[in-house]
């Protein structure tokens, strides 16, 4: 029967990702909206938008590596690759606010454009999904090292659920760092 | 809950230990984790029986509120000439002395309107309706120990009060609270110098509705993975009563609507707070220039109505979907076509989709892209008349029970029609020319979403009150109280259609000026003696739910009305696991009633020998 064919958190999870991609979705229809409509400033990304979209990526490699030894039993592996993603994952979020910073360098700030507001908008409340994500990893490395290594179902479940939701922020990341390359 | 297990008597609980599905739920001793302590039983529960009730008495006390609201606000219509000095004690300031005479401050009557809009469409008819009924009818009618996830259940509930804590707040500043229409929407929103109830009133508002998206959300969640994840043995999806599937598209499109309300509500936050101009064009205030320039007030229209448009389906759905069920088990009978009326609830989730400039068409939107709207809010009629029929439908030739939970769901279907058909003179953009903001779009909404929406939560509480407190709620009280209303909900509103036909503008403070208007003071009064009447009629329902869940007739019966649907297979006493044993397999739909010389079948009962399932016969 429906029963446990996939596991009720992962599915809450995946439900959840629906949600969030309604409102970046809200976000990028009323970019083209407003873009259309002119008045609109062009500017170049900064590079550090493009080197923490690579420690993004990584950051999801690192995670999904040790989620594989986690569960096939590579103790070490597991506890390496896990930090190592934390890592990457708080470089992304360095290297996005050298970019916000650079970009107000650039004379774009907040007020200048509405190009610039939706860009600090869209990238500002993406960090912040990113921040609730190394929020769970953090809590993933604390269970990791305090707790003795049984991969048990619960803990692969506990683990799947930061991965899914991890790999889905780096990839709602690819498209809005596409959506901002296209539509300028 | 007691871990010895006794031997069930009555054949239903028999058969729930012999074909029931065995979870071994209560030997981890889950069950007791939830059930210790006060704190952790009635206040920081995890029990979606008690977070079902924690939203149903939070939703009872803002709809005092903002039924209140408005009947002050009408008195301000109905006796502009009137003194008020009497409510000065509740309302201070807000009452301003003319020559002795207590005269309604008009800042504050804006606040009232919107507060009485914003309160009633997302704390009552939101969180109170569908907060309430997915939450005690989802895990017992589908057979689950109880939600997906507990914890964020649980959250759901405490970021609704956490919102209604930030509003309730808000009624009290001294600037007011927000008074710029409950759609909030810009300049006067983005605005803090708009008006005085545009600072820190709007300030709290948007705090306010930002933590209720976010109960909506975890609350949506939660329904949808219990709906599709944790239904139980044999409860195939077209097995599901009509409740079921009410709540369930009611979460999806909360789920894919509200977040994009949120993404409007960041970008009026940023034009507020940090100088954007997502929303804000060339404004002289005072004189003097704003340096905001290019924003597109009619966007954040775009991204509020996107939200709201299914927020009223959001509304009514799970209404829809009581009253379907209350219906067919009051009328003795199957509900007539169950697929139809589930494709319906469909079509009409898809529908709501896709005809939110139906708000709009006044804006300036291209009447082009209008024509677009409009013919998509016309093809919303064909699902809701389907609708309508199959109820008309199941009441014909049933053998009636005119209990007050009938009542109620047969004036639903009154209100429904009633309030219908003006939306079909609403979703034409050229009628809609004449009739846009004025008293005949009051009538319409109020009737079709908020009476109606109202009937069907009564008809699930006076039809659930013995599921949820183990008592009846006065049937005697409950008759008066069902009369009053459907007549006063008419008397009410149907003056208020001519109103608007002859061009009435909604949300004035006063027509004492407007020659064109003077000569309807008469019905306005008549209007707001309707409404007293109708106010006193819902605190007498309040008095009765108080009085019941103490003092009502006890429930002696575990099925009192011989329904089908797994929740009255659950004891009196309902505990944490909702069954005390296994948890019960299903064998049919929910709607065998006066089938095959039986009353009714339960969805337990295995087919008979050469049965034929569902109402194929």
């Amino acid at each position: 029967m429906a029963r446990n064919r996939i596991h009720p958190h992962m599915f809450a999870l995946y439900v959840s990702f629906a949600s969030i991609l309604m409102m970046f979705g809200a976000l990028t229809s009323a970019y083209i909206v407003r873009h259309a409509a002119g008045d609109w400033l062009e500017f170049n990304l900064p590079t550090y938008f493009y080197f923490s979209t690579a420690a993004l990526l990584l950051s999801s490699i690192a995670l999904h590596y040790s989620y594989r030894s986690f569960i096939g039993n590579n103790e070490r592996g597991y506890k390496i690759f896990l930090p190592i993603a934390l890592v990457l994952g708080s470089i992304f979020v360095v290297l996005q606010y050298y970019g916000w910073n650079a970009l107000f360098n650039m004379g774009v700030d907040l007020k200048l454009n509405v190009s610039g507001s939706f860009l600090y908008l869209i990238t500002g409340l993406h960090a912040l999904h990113i921040l609730g994500g190394l929020a769970c990893i953090i809590v993933a490395i604390i269970n990791a090292f305090t707790l003795p290594y049984q991969p048990t179902v619960k803990r692969q479940v506990r683990f799947r659920l930061v991965l899914h939701y991890w790999h889905f922020v780096d990839v709602l990341w690819i498209y809005l760092l596409a959506f901002l390359l296209i539509v300028k | 809950m007691a871990h010895v297990h006794v031997k069930p008597s009555d054949p239903i609980d028999i058969l729930i230990e012999e074909q029931g599905l065995d979870d071994h739920f209560h030997d981890h001793h889950d069950g007791d984790k939830y059930q210790s302590g006060f704190i952790g039983h009635y206040i920081f529960s995890m029990d979606h029986k008690i977070i079902a009730r924690q939203f149903l008495i939070t939703g009872i006390f803002w709809a005092i509120i903002g039924a209140g609201m408005s009947i002050i606000f009408r008195l301000q219509l109905g006796f502009p000439e009137a003194d008020l000095q009497w409510i000065k004690p509740l309302l201070g300031k807000w009452i301003i002395s003319n020559d002795g005479i207590g005269q309604l401050s008009p800042e504050f009557y804006y606040a009232l309107v919107t507060m009485h809009g914003t309160i009633l469409v997302f704390f009552v008819l939101t969180a109170g309706l569908s907060g309430t009924f997915s939450n005690l009818l989802i895990p017992l009618q589908v057979g689950a120990r109880d939600m997906a996830s507990p914890f964020l259940n649980m959250l759901s509930y405490w970021f609704f009060f956490m919102a209604s804590c930030v509003m309730f707040y808000s009624l009290f500043l001294s600037t007011g609270p927000f008074s710029g229409g409950w759609t909030g929407y810009p300049p006067l929103s983005a605005l803090p110098q708009a008006s005085t109830g545009s600072g820190t009133g709007m300030t709290l508002w948007l705090v306010s509705l930002t933590l209720f998206v976010v109960s909506v959300l975890l609350g949506g969640i939660n329904y949808i993975t219990t709906v599709l994840n944790l239904r139980t043995k044999g409860m195939g999806m077209f097995r599901m009563p009509l409740t079921i599937w009410a709540f369930f598209v009611t979460a999806i499109l909360g789920l894919l609507s509200f977040p994009v309300l949120a993404s409007g509500f960041f970008m009026l936050i940023f034009d507020r707070g940090l100088g954007t101009s997502f929303f804000l064009s060339e404004i002289f205030i005072d004189g003097q220039a704003l340096d905001r320039v290019g924003g597109s007030p009619i966007l954040y229209q775009h991204l509020f109505w996107f939200l709201g448009h299914p927020e009223v389906y959001i509304i009514i759905l799970p209404a829809m979907g009581i009253v379907s069920e209350v219906l067919s088990v009051h009328a003795r009978k199957p509900i007539f076509g169950y697929k139809a009326m589930v494709y319906s609830i469909l079509g009409i989730g898809f529908l709501s989709f896709i005809v939110w400039a139906h708000h709009m068409f006044m804006s300036g939107v291209n009447p082009f892209l209008s024509n677009f709207f409009v013919i998509f809010t016309l093809i919303i009629a064909v699902p809701s008349a389907i609708k309508v029929f199959n109820w008309i439908t199941t009441l014909y030739g049933g053998n009636l029970r005119f209990c007050t939970a009938m009542l109620f769901s047969i004036g639903f279907v009154s209100m429904f029609i009633s309030g219908g058909l003006t939306g079909i003179f609403l979703g034409n953009s050229a009628i809609d020319i004449q009739l846009h903001d004025t008293y005949f779009v009051v009538a319409h909404f109020h009737i079709v979403m908020g009476i109606a929406a109202f009937f069907g939560m009564y008809a699930g509480v006076y039809h659930w009150f013995p599921k949820m407190f183990g008592r009846f709620m006065n049937e005697t009280l409950g008759k008066i109280h069902f009369w009053v209303t459907i007549i006063g909900a008419y008397a009410i509103f149907w003056p208020m259609h001519y109103l608007g036909m002859a061009g009435v503008p909604r949300r004035y403070y006063s027509f004492d000026t407007f020659d064109a208007f003077k000569h309807f003071g008469p019905m306005n009064e008549f209007i707001t003696i309707a409404a007293i009447v109708v106010f006193s009629a819902q605190i007498l329902m309040v008095i009765n739910f108080f009085y019941s869940i103490f003092k009502g007739k006890r429930m002696t019966t575990k099925n009192p009305y011989g329904a089908n649907t797994l929740e009255w297979t659950t004891p009196i006493d309902t505990g944490h696991g909702n069954w005390p044993g296994k948890i019960p397999a299903v064998h049919r739909w929910a709607y065998d009633y006066g089938k095959d010389g039986k009353e009714y079948i339960p969805q337990v009962m295995p087919l008979a020998e050469g049965e034929v399932e569902g109402d194929s016969h």
